[in-house]
């Protein structure tokens, strides 16, 4: 909401800096996002910083008030007049201008009274009226037209208020204009933008910010004037309203007037609404604004004559209740809406009026022609409002408000503050008295509020005398007895809540808000400790993440959002996958490919790894992060982690060492990692089987187990399923485990360390050739039954196949390495032992000695 | 007999004086003194000698050993300085060239402030409490004081699913509730957590703002909880957090949840408060959202607001990465590209 200070101060008197001022507001939560200065210079406060503002400062020497006392005509140019200027010189200076609303007194002589003008002098420094794109100059002499110039008389924009520049500024004289007055005493200003939390509907008006500046200065408020000259007859019989349901629409006020003229607000006014974002139309249509943004009482003005056709001539009355299924109204901007049932509706005799709080009808409206009118000023169920700009698609300044809340007090005091100002501005004569129809009074909110409470919550001692006196700075009611406080809410507060405690807890934040928060000592917690409840899991799970970094891999995480359509691309043969499980849908996607939670983690790394593809040679990643699984008869999902992994590329990057290229990652690197993992964690029993998972390649794939628990599968990514995400050139191993079954089974706190060694060990190497289909674990089982217990340890160092190792065979060498802490072994315990191992390769496995 | 040995000895002394590197040294080694060395082997021969030349015969081959072993390692000496002597002298390289890339991994930023945040608030006392993204609406609004078509909704405008009801959490204050009910034992003990987690809203990407972010929300709820308290230690956090003689600053604001409400500034660290592109020439930071815990938000926990209190406070990870790190676009945190990730 834009706040200019000249506003303001016909409220309440503020003697501090503008700077000083929006800082204080800022904290007290009516957060000032900028300050726009108009003409005057940023001032500097001490221990406030604002962001340097590069706005026109307007000179006090060369920019002055200036007296248009004669406007001739140019002897060589017809679209250019000679203002003759009064600016407090003594002599009249002569102005060429083009300024079109200039043209109509051109040649009439002297001016009584003249017309009021900013005027700007050579050497002053001003925005260029003729550039497209803003840019300043600074005025020098020249002749225009064989007429010498060296000032000018200044269209709003080329002093920075506005993209105008048809004609120039024309002033109205207060009554204090004196030419060669510095322009900034005029017309300088400072607007505060200010940024209202839902809770401060009170202050969506310049009174609203006022009460607070007030309250925050220690100042008295001077609000604005409710007296009418109500010299017509009384208004009753002329008008009359019914509500149908004073929940909708707790009151209704009505104030007529007649034999008023539509015409252009006066300038003052109209200045005011610019400087609040408005664009002046009316003089009937601008006080409905200035109410709406002075009060905070939307106010709406119909045509007194047209209603009074609809009625053929009757007295209008006014039915207020909710829309009906099919009813529709034409808005006065001329959209035509299908009305719905959580809408209210003004209708009289002859249908639907307009939309209560919200816009008004086209029918009805005020024009040129209009010389009676009727205001209304009303007051709205909030949350009707909001749900018909939603559902209407409108946003209006009444809206807002009442969406907010608008206490109903503030009706009476805005239709006749409206109805005043247009007799003023229009002329006319206003109906003595107004309709006023209130069948729903807010109730008034008493809280009692004790000194010890206020030191529960805020931890200060405040003095029952001290609290008190804030609070009646900001208007409440407060008898105090002792450390008792009986606080009563002022009229204009809809925010104060009449429940015990939350109302102590409402009163409690505007002590602290007007005290200042920053005045409140600070402490630490002297408060019982909670037991202790640590979560495991989460400890586990940040272990993996240490290790998995520490294994080379970087963490991603992605977006949780994915598609069935994106899911569907991981099971490349159709059929059951993860696309065709139930998914948490959204209503309302950003994407389309981002409409559904995820249930794998693959889709999202697989695309990173697409887009890394191009700038990376190698790859290694993994997230850690929930999917998302509905369950029949659940309203919520389950969220079970999964922790997946992908690596690509190049083993090694080559630098300029000139290492020999180690080839492409496959499937042994992804299983190191895991290896590696599963052992960290010291998962037993763990076995990696052939595993069937449709997003993989079915030979280079595996399940991974533990004691017959699938924790999940790792492997090769399926050709199609690698060409559907663009990852073709190299294999793309990944793996995805479910990260709860993997921690659970994990036992690294307490497993028993191996003792060191007290004798040497022996070593010896074994290589056997074998069938290719025996696997390898089988080989390792068999050695390791066969070895027992001197048998410390066995590595594969060596698989081989080609020349001398017949076809269909291969050969695998291991390290084996014999020792037992009994006694040192001798070479004929060991021989033993190696050729009870080998027989047991050859009567179980088939297997031959490799020569 | 002996003149054999003598001229032996003659031809070692001038092998070993043509020795001119270690290799060589080794060569002359093995030659005359190994095992089958022409030295050894002369000694070795003593025993078939005719006795009467076997003692002398044995006792010059020896001295011949010691004397050519001293010599080698005489030799040897001079040879290894001079070796030594070249390598330092000659054996440079050039330092400036790239040294051997290592494949490093790493932790994504929004998981190193987060274990920060934990790090420091658990210091305070503040455990981690988890809680789930898909919410119920009473849990991520009503429970919190939101009630249907309260303006605060706006605030975050929420992603809906096609469930009635249902969306995905807009922040992570639901997890409020939810402690309070699983810990708080129906109202009648303590409570100080702190629930980090993945938040939702309706929002366009832009550099500005995501579909998902982190947000770490904290909680204490006891029979002696103040204002006084919230401001302490979240002032203790920014010290820990941003430096310690960083400067905070509360303002008034709202939270349905919280009330009192306040946002917590930090003085800019970037430009310790003068001004900057950063802190928008404002001098200020925002870090936190907080207040005291609403009465009704007590009530909805579980426990009787007229004897318990409590503070809360939530704030983001990304947005202190992006401070800390100069990052400009917040899409870098879910975009996963390597580039980014390998800074951290």
């Amino acid at each position: 909401m834009l706040v200019p200070l000249s506003w303001l101060r016909d409220l309440v008197d503020v003697d501090v800096p503008a700077e000083w001022l929006a800082e204080r507001l800022t904290l007290a939560g009516l957060e000032v996002a900028a300050i726009n200065y108009l003409g005057l210079p940023q001032g500097a406060v001490k221990g406030v910083r604002w962001p340097p503002s590069d706005h026109l400062v307007w000179d006090r020497d060369r920019l002055l008030l200036g007296a248009i006392r004669e406007v001739r005509a140019h002897p060589n140019a017809d679209r250019l007049v000679l203002a003759m200027v009064d600016y407090g010189g003594d002599a009249l200076e002569q102005c060429v201008t083009g300024a079109a609303n200039l043209f109509e007194f051109r040649g009439a002589g002297p001016l009584e009274p003249s017309l009021w003008a900013p005027f700007a002098m050579e050497g002053a420094e001003l925005w260029d009226g003729h550039s497209e794109t803003p840019k300043r100059l600074r005025l020098k002499e020249r002749a225009l037209r064989g007429i010498p110039n060296r000032s000018i008389v200044c269209s709003e924009k080329e002093l920075g208020l506005s993209d105008e520049h048809e004609g120039i500024l024309l002033l109205e004289d207060d009554g204090s204009f004196r030419p060669g007055t510095p322009l900034q005493d005029v017309l300088g200003d400072v607007v505060f933008d200010i940024e209202l939390t839902p809770n401060l509907a009170r202050c969506f008006s310049i009174l609203g910010v006022a009460r607070e500046v007030a309250a925050l200065l220690d100042k008295p408020l001077r609000r604005p004037d409710t007296d009418v000259l109500a010299e017509g007859p009384p208004i009753d019989g002329q008008a009359d309203i019914h509500i149908e349901d004073p929940a909708l629409n707790p009151r209704f006020t009505l104030a007529l007037l007649r034999d008023t003229r539509v015409g252009p607000s006066p300038l003052w006014l109209q200045q005011r609404l610019r400087l609040v974002g408005q664009r002046p139309i009316n003089n009937i249509v601008d006080v409905t604004n200035y109410i709406t943004f002075e009060l905070g009482q939307p106010l709406h003005a119909f045509d007194y004559d047209k209603l009074l056709a609809r009625a053929d001539g009757a007295s209008p009355a006014i039915t207020t209740r909710h829309a009906r299924p099919g009813e529709t109204l034409t808005t006065l901007e001329g959209t035509r809406r299908d009305l719905d049932a959580h809408d209210i509706i003004l209708l009289d005799s002859a249908g639907i009026l307009s939309l209560g709080g919200v816009i008004g009808g086209a029918e009805t409206e005020i024009d040129d022609n209009t010389c009676n009118v009727l205001l209304e000023a009303a007051n709205w169920n909030p949350v009707n409002i909001r749900r018909t700009m939603q559902s209407q698609k409108v946003i209006t300044d009444a809206g807002v408000r009442f969406s907010r809340g608008v206490h109903p007090s503030i009706a009476a005091d805005g239709v006749r503050r409206g109805i005043e100002l247009m007799r003023r501005h229009g002329g006319g004569t206003v109906a003595a008295g107004i309709v006023d129809d209130y069948p729903l009074p807010p109730e008034p909110v008493q809280v009692d509020l004790t000194v010890a409470e206020i030191q529960r919550i805020m931890g200060v001692d405040f003095a029952a005398e001290e609290a008190t006196a804030i609070l009646r700075r900001l208007e409440f009611a407060v008898n105090v007895q002792a450390n008792q406080m009986e606080v009563t809410a002022p009229e204009h507060r809809l925010d104060i809540s009449s429940e015990a405690v939350t109302g102590q807890a409402d009163l409690i934040e505007e002590l602290a808000r007007i005290y200042g928060y920053d005045r409140i000592p600070d402490s630490m917690i002297d408060d019982e400790l909670p037991p202790p409840h640590a979560d495991l899991a989460l400890e586990h799970e940040e272990l993996l993440r240490d290790l998995l970094a520490t294994l080379g891999l970087r963490e991603n995480i992605s977006h949780r959002f994915s598609s069935p359509e994106r899911e569907a691309l991981l099971t490349p043969g159709g059929g059951p996958g993860f696309h065709t499980q139930p998914y948490v849908e959204l209503l309302n996607p950003v994407a389309p490919e981002k409409r559904a939670l995820r249930h794998t983690l693959l889709t999202q790394l697989l695309d990173s790894a697409a887009a890394n593809a191009r700038r990376r040679e190698t790859q290694q990643v993994f997230e850690i992060g929930q999917v998302y699984l509905p369950q029949a008869n659940e309203e919520l999902p389950r969220e079970p982690r999964r922790l997946a992994l992908l690596l690509t590329g190049r083993r090694r990057v080559p630098d300029w060492q000139g290492d020999a290229d180690d080839g492409l990652l496959n499937f042994f690197d992804l299983k190191g990692v895991l290896e590696r993992l599963l052992a960290s964690f010291k998962i037993p029993g763990v076995l990696w089987g052939r595993g069937e998972h449709a997003s993989l390649h079915p030979g280079r794939s595996a399940a991974i187990r533990s004691q017959e628990v699938t924790l999940g599968h790792a492997g090769e990514l399926h050709p199609l399923v690698a060409q559907a995400f663009d990852l073709s050139d190299a294999p793309v191993l990944v793996a995805e485990l479910d990260l709860e079954r993997l921690l659970e089974r994990s036992n690294w706190r307490s497993y028993p360390l191996q003792a060191l060694p007290l004798t040497p060990p022996v070593f010896q190497d074994i290589a056997l050739v074998l069938r290719e289909e025996v696997a390898a674990a089988d080989v390792e089982t068999a050695l390791r039954r066969a070895g027992g217990d001197l048998l410390q340890d066995l590595r594969l160092f060596d698989v081989y196949t080609g020349d001398p190792v017949p076809p269909g065979h291969k050969s695998l060498a291991f390290n084996l390495v014999y020792q037992t802490d009994a006694r040192t072994l001798t070479d004929r315990e060991v021989a033993k032992v190696h050729r009870k191992i080998v027989r047991a390769a050859e009567n179980q496995l088939g297997a031959t000695l490799r020569a | 007999m002996l003149e054999t040995l003598e001229a032996q000895y003659a031809d070692a002394l001038e092998a070993l004086a043509a020795s001119e590197s270690s290799e060589a040294l080794d060569a002359w080694q093995s030659a005359w003194l190994g095992r089958r060395g022409a030295i050894t082997a002369s000694l070795r021969a003593t025993g078939q000698l005719p006795p009467e030349t076997r003692a002398a015969w044995g006792k010059r081959a020896n001295e011949i050993r010691q004397l050519l072993t001293q010599a080698h390692e005489e030799r040897e000496e001079a040879i290894r300085s001079a070796e030594l002597l070249l390598d330092l002298e000659g054996g440079f390289i050039d330092v400036t060239l790239p040294g051997r890339r290592r494949q490093a991994g790493g932790l994504h930023p929004s998981t190193r402030i987060l274990r920060e945040f934990a790090r420091i608030w658990g210091e305070m006392g503040f455990q981690v409490y988890r809680s789930r993204d898909v919410e119920t609406d009473e849990y991520n609004f009503q429970y919190l004081n939101f009630p249907p078509h309260h303006p605060a909704r706006d605030m975050q405008d929420s992603f809906y699913t096609t469930t009635p009801g249902v969306i995905l959490r807009t922040h992570t204050s639901p997890g409020q509730i939810r402690a309070m009910r699983d810990l708080g034992a129906g109202g009648t003990r303590p409570v100080r957590v702190i629930l980090p987690g993945m938040c939702y809203r309706y929002e366009q990407i832009t550099a500005r703002s995501e579909v998902q972010f982190h947000q770490v929300e904290g909680l204490a709820v006891g029979r002696g909880i103040r204002m006084t308290d919230l401001k302490g230690t979240v002032a203790a956090f920014a010290r820990r957090m941003f430096g310690e003689n960083a400067r905070v600053r509360y303002r008034a604001s709202y939270f349905p949840f919280t009330e009192p409400s306040m946002e917590i500034d930090v003085e800019c660290f970037l430009c310790d408060g003068s001004g900057c592109r950063v802190c928008k020439y404002s001098g200020w930071l925002e870090i936190a959202g907080s207040g005291m815990v609403h009465p009704t938000v007590l009530r909805n926990g579980g426990y009787d607001p007229s004897e318990w209190s409590g503070f809360a406070f939530g704030m983001g990870p990304e947005r202190s990465a992006m401070l800390r790190h100069d990052i400009h676009d917040i899409r870098y945190f879910w975009g996963n590209d390597l580039r980014f990730l390998e800074q951290f």
